[in-house]
C-alpha cells in the first residue's frame, strides 16, 4: 500500500544516458510470425492485444514467417531494397552537401527507411499521404525525380517551391505527398479531413496520416483520432516511434505505461504495432489497413517500432543525450541489412550483387546531384527570383502586396 | 427580394452556395441537426443531407484542420466556430496552415475555406462571448478577413467568400444578427424587417471582397468603421451634427485603400473606430495608412476610438463598448483640433 504524505513530482527518464551501456533487454520483442492476422472486418475489441505486441515477418535467419508473410514477389522485394538503399544514399549525399554549405539544413532517415518505402507500395496512385519531414521514402518509392528533391533542398532556380520552403519540406500532389509544414502534427488532422472529403464525394481514394512519437503529444493528434473515429474516415493513422524526439525519449510523450498504438483503443480505432525495420511486416500491415479503409471499415492506427539511428537533423548532436552505441544495440536491427539477408535467403540476391547495387545507386545519386547543382545551390548559382517571394500567396495578388513588391524594386 | 435578418441572410448565402456547388460542405459545433446556436444553418442538413451539413466534435483545431484537408482534396468547406472567442485552439491551423498552404506548396495545394465566427460585444457576453479578434487575422499573410454590417452585404460577401479560392475569415457581428445597433442599449432595437439594408435579393449574387462602401456621405471628417461600429458612427454624426463621412470597410484584408484615401483627402480629418482593444488593434494599421497616404491633406491628428485594453467585462458592458457618446466626443475633438 502506498502511503499518503508529501507528494513527489515524477519526470520520466530514459534508462541510459551518455557514458552508459545501452540496454534494450526490457523491450519485449515477440518472435517473428507469432502475431495472428485478423480478417479486415474484425471487431476492434477482439484485437486489442495487437496494440501491445509487435507484428514481425522476418526472423533472425532472414526467413519470412507467419500469417503476415508471403505478400510480395521477389521483384517487388528487390525493388523495395533498391528504394531503401537509394534513400540511404540520398541522405548521405545531402547530409554531406549540408556540411559543405550547399544548403542550410537536412534531416536523415537512417534506420527508418523501411517505414516510408514499404508503406508507399501498399497505397494506390491517387491516395494521399500527409507526411512529416521523415518520410521521403514515400517519394523515392513512387519514383519521384531525385533531382527535383535536390532542387528543393538547394532552393535553386529549379526548386518547384521557388525557394519559399526550408529544405526537405517537399510537396507533390501528383505523387500523393501533401505539402510538409514546419509545425508538428497539424497534418495529422488534415489527413482525416482529406479522407472525410473522399468519403463525402463517394470516391475510392484513401488518406494516410503521419506523425512521430514525440508529436503524438500535440493536440492535433487527439483531434485527428476523435474525427477519424467519429466519422469512420478512410485514413491510416501512422505513428513512427523511433524512440526519440530530438533529445527527448519517447517516455516523455507517452509516460510509463501502454504503447502509442494503444492510444487508438480508447477511440475504438483498431491499432496495430509493427516491426518498423521489417520491410515485409510494414508492407503487410499497411496493406491490411488500406484494405480496411477501402472497404469502408474506417481508420486503422499503426505504430511502427523503429529507432532513429542518425542525428535528429544536421543541427543536432545525439551524443549529448544518448549513448553513442545505442543504435547498434537496437534489437530490431537495420532494415536494409534485414531485407538484404532475406533476399539472399530466398536465393535472389548476394553480397556481391548488393555491393554492386550500392555502387550503382551512389552513381545515380551523384549524377542527380550534379544535375541539381547545375541549377544552383543555396548560396551559389541559379536562384528563385525575388518576384517569387511575393507571388503565389493568394490566387490573385492583393493591392498591398503589389505595392510592397514595387517597394522591393520589382 | 425579401426582408431578412442577418441570420436568415447568412443561411440563405450557404443555401445558395450549397445548391450551386456540391463541393460546398458546412459543419461545426451544433450546426447540423439543430441548425446552429444562432440558427444560421437551420434546415441545411434536412435539405442537403448529413454529408453536406453535419455536427462536429467540440474541437476547433479539428474543425479547421479537417476543413483544410477537405479543401486540399477539392471541397469547399464553410465551417463555423461557435464564437470568435473560441477560435484560439484553431489559430495554429488558420495561421500556419490555411494561410500558407498555397504559398508553401507553390499552388500545388490550395485552401478555399471559409471560417465563420460570431464576433463582437454589446450582448452581455462577458469575456468569452464578446471578443473582436480581427487584428489577429489581418496580421497573418495569406488570410482574408471580412466583417459584414447588414443582411444584404452579409449574404453577398459570404457567397463571395465561399467562392473565393483562398481562406477567408468571416466575422459576423452577433449584435447585428437581428437588427442594426447604434450603441443606444436603452432604446428598443429596430428589427431588420424595418430597415432598408434588410432587403436581401433572392438567389445568387456577390458583394466583392476588398471593396468598402460609404454609408453616410459627409465633408467634415472621415470615419473608418466596420461591423456594429458603422451604426454607432452614424448615430454619433447625427447626434453631434458633424457632417461625418462614414465608411463601412466590409473587408479588412484586402483593404479598399482607395476609398479611404479619397475620402480623407476630401475631409482632411479621420477618426477610426472599432470594438476591439486599442493597442495593436486594426485601427493602428488604418491610422498608419491614412498618415502615410494623406499626410499633406490632414488638418488634425488621426484619432481612434476603441475598446479599452482590458478583457471584455460583464457588468461594465456599456462603459467598455465604444458607444455614440465616446465616438461623438472624438468627432468633436477632431473638428476642434
Ligand atoms: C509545433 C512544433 N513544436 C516544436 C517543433 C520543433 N521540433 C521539430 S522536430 C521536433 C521533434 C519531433 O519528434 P518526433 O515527433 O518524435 O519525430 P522525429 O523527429 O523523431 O521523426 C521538435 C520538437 C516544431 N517543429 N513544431
Amino acid at each position: 500500500m502506498a502511503e499518503a504524505g508529501k507528494l513527489r513530482f515524477h519526470v520520466p527518464e530514459p534508462e541510459v544516458r551518455p557514458g552508459g551501456t545501452p540496454d534494450f533487454s526490457n523491450v519485449p520483442i515477440p518472435k517473428a510470425g507469432s502475431v495472428p492476422k485478423p480478417p479486415i472486418d474484425v471487431d476492434p475489441r477482439e484485437i486489442r492485444d495487437l496494440a501491445f505486441s509487435i507484428i514481425r515477418v522476418l526472423d533472425r535467419a532472414g526467413e519470412a514467417v507467419g500469417p503476415w508473410a508471403g505478400m510480395l514477389s521477389d521483384e517487388e522485394l528487390l525493388e523495395g531494397l533498391r528504394h531503401m538503399m537509394t534513400l540511404r544514399a540520398f541522405d548521405a549525399r545531402m547530409q554531406m552537401a549540408q556540411r559543405q554549405g550547399k544548403t542550410s539544413f537536412y534531416m536523415q532517415h537512417l534506420g527508418e527507411e523501411a517505414v516510408s518505402c514499404a508503406f508507399r507500395r501498399a497505397l494506390d496512385k491517387g491516395d494521399m499521404n500527409f507526411p512529416t519531414y521523415r518520410q521521403a521514402g514515400l517519394l523515392i518509392a513512387d519514383d519521384y525525380p531525385m533531382v527535383t528533391m535536390m532542387n528543393q533542398i538547394y532552393s535553386n532556380e529549379a526548386d518547384p517551391l521557388k525557394g519559399r520552403q526550408l529544405p526537405i519540406m517537399y510537396s507533390s500532389k501528383e505523387h500523393g505527398f501533401f505539402s510538409i509544414s514546419g509545425n508538428l502534427a497539424t497534418q495529422y488532422i488534415q489527413a482525416v479531413g482529406w479522407a472525410m472529403a473522399s468519403a463525402i464525394s463517394g470516391d475510392t481514394r484513401i488518406a494516410a496520416a503521419w506523425i512521430g512519437d514525440g508529436s503524438t503529444a500535440e493536440s492535433d493528434f487527439h483531434s485527428a483520432l476523435v474525427f477519424a473515429s467519429t466519422y469512420k474516415a478512410p485514413v491510416i493513422l501512422n505513428i513512427v516511434n523511433n524512440q526519440w524526439a530530438i533529445s527527448t525519449f519517447q517516455g516523455i510523450a507517452r509516460g510509463g505505461a501502454g504503447t502509442f498504438a494503444a492510444r487508438g483503443l480508447g477511440f475504438g480505432i483498431p491499432a496495430l504495432r509493427v516491426d518498423g525495420n521489417d520491410y515485409l511486416a510494414v508492407h503487410a500491415v499497411a496493406k491490411w489497413a488500406a484494405e480496411r479503409a477501402r472497404a469502408n471499415l474506417g481508420p486503422t492506427l499503426i505504430e511502427y517500432v523503429t529507432y532513429r539511428a542518425g542525428a535528429h537533423s544536421t543541427s543536432d548532436d545525439p551524443s549529448a543525450y544518448r549513448p553513442k552505441a545505442e543504435s547498434e544495440a537496437w534489437p530490431l536491427g537495420d532494415p536494409v541489412v534485414r531485407l538484404k539477408n532475406h533476399l539472399i535467403h530466398r536465393g535472389v540476391w548476394s553480397d556481391e550483387r548488393h555491393a554492386q547495387a550500392e555502387t550503382e545507386i551512389l552513381e545515380t545519386v551523384i549524377t542527380a546531384q550534379k544535375e541539381a547543382e547545375s541549377h544552383g545551390t543555396l548560396h551559389a548559382g541559379g536562384k528563385p527570383s525575388i518576384r517569387d517571394m511575393f507571388e503565389g500567396l493568394y490566387a490573385e495578388m492583393p493591392p498591398h502586396l503589389k505595392r510592397q513588391r514595387q517597394q522591393a524594386g520589382i | 427580394m425579401a426582408r431578412k435578418t442577418m441570420i436568415e441572410a447568412i443561411r440563405d448565402a450557404m443555401d445558395v452556395a450549397m445548391g450551386l456547388d456540391e463541393r460546398v460542405v458546412v459543419f461545426g459545433e451544433d450546426v447540423g441537426f439543430f441548425g446552429g446556436v444562432f440558427r444560421c444553418t437551420q434546415g441545411l442538413q434536412a435539405k442537403y443531407g448529413k454529408s453536406r451539413c453535419f455536427d462536429a466534435p467540440i474541437n476547433e483545431s479539428g474543425i479547421v484542420g479537417a476543413a483544410i484537408g477537405m479543401a486540399a482534396y477539392g471541397l469547399k468547406p464553410c465551417v463555423e466556430i461557435q464564437f470568435a472567442d473560441y477560435m484560439y485552439p484553431a489559430y495554429d491551423q488558420l495561421t500556419q496552415e490555411a494561410a500558407r498552404l498555397r504559398y508553401r506548396s507553390n499552388g500545388d495545394f490550395t485552401c478555399p475555406i471559409v471560417v465563420r465566427m460570431p464576433t463582437g460585444g454589446g450582448i452581455f457576453g462577458g469575456q468569452t462571448h464578446s471578443q473582436s479578434p480581427e487584428a489577429l487575422f489581418t496580421h497573418v499573410s495569406g488570410l482574408k478577413t471580412v466583417v459584414p454590417s447588414n443582411p444584404s452585404d452579409a449574404k453577398g460577401l459570404l457567397i463571395a467568400a465561399i467562392e473565393d479560392p483562398d481562406p477567408v475569415i468571416f466575422l459576423e457581428p452577433k449584435r447585428l444578427y437581428n437588427g442594426p445597433f447604434d450603441g443606444h442599449h436603452d432604446k428598443p432595437i429596430t428589427p431588420w424587417s424595418k430597415h432598408d439594408l434588410g432587403e436581401v435579393a433572392d438567389g445568387h449574387y456577390t458583394v466583392p471582397l476588398g471593396k468598402a462602401v460609404i454609408r453616410r456621405p459627409g465633408n467634415a471628417v472621415t470615419v473608418l468603421a466596420y461591423g456594429t461600429m458603422v451604426y454607432v458612427a452614424q448615430a454619433a454624426a447625427e447626434e453631434t451634427g458633424i457632417d461625418a463621412e462614414v465608411i463601412d470597410l466590409r473587408t479588412l484584408l484586402p483593404l479598399d485603400l482607395d476609398t479611404i484615401v479619397e475620402s480623407v483627402k476630401k475631409t482632411g480629418r479621420c477618426v477610426v473606430v472599432h470594438e476591439a482593444t486599442l493597442t495593436s488593434g486594426f485601427g493602428a494599421e488604418l491610422m498608419s495608412l491614412v498618415q502615410e497616404n494623406c499626410f499633406y491633406h490632414l488638418e488634425a491628428p488621426v484619432m481612434r476610438v476603441a475598446g479599452w485594453d482590458t478583457p471584455y467585462p460583464h457588468a461594465q458592458e456599456w462603459d467598455y463598448f465604444p458607444g455614440p457618446a465616446r465616438v461623438g466626443r472624438a468627432l468633436i475633438a477632431t473638428m476642434e483640433a
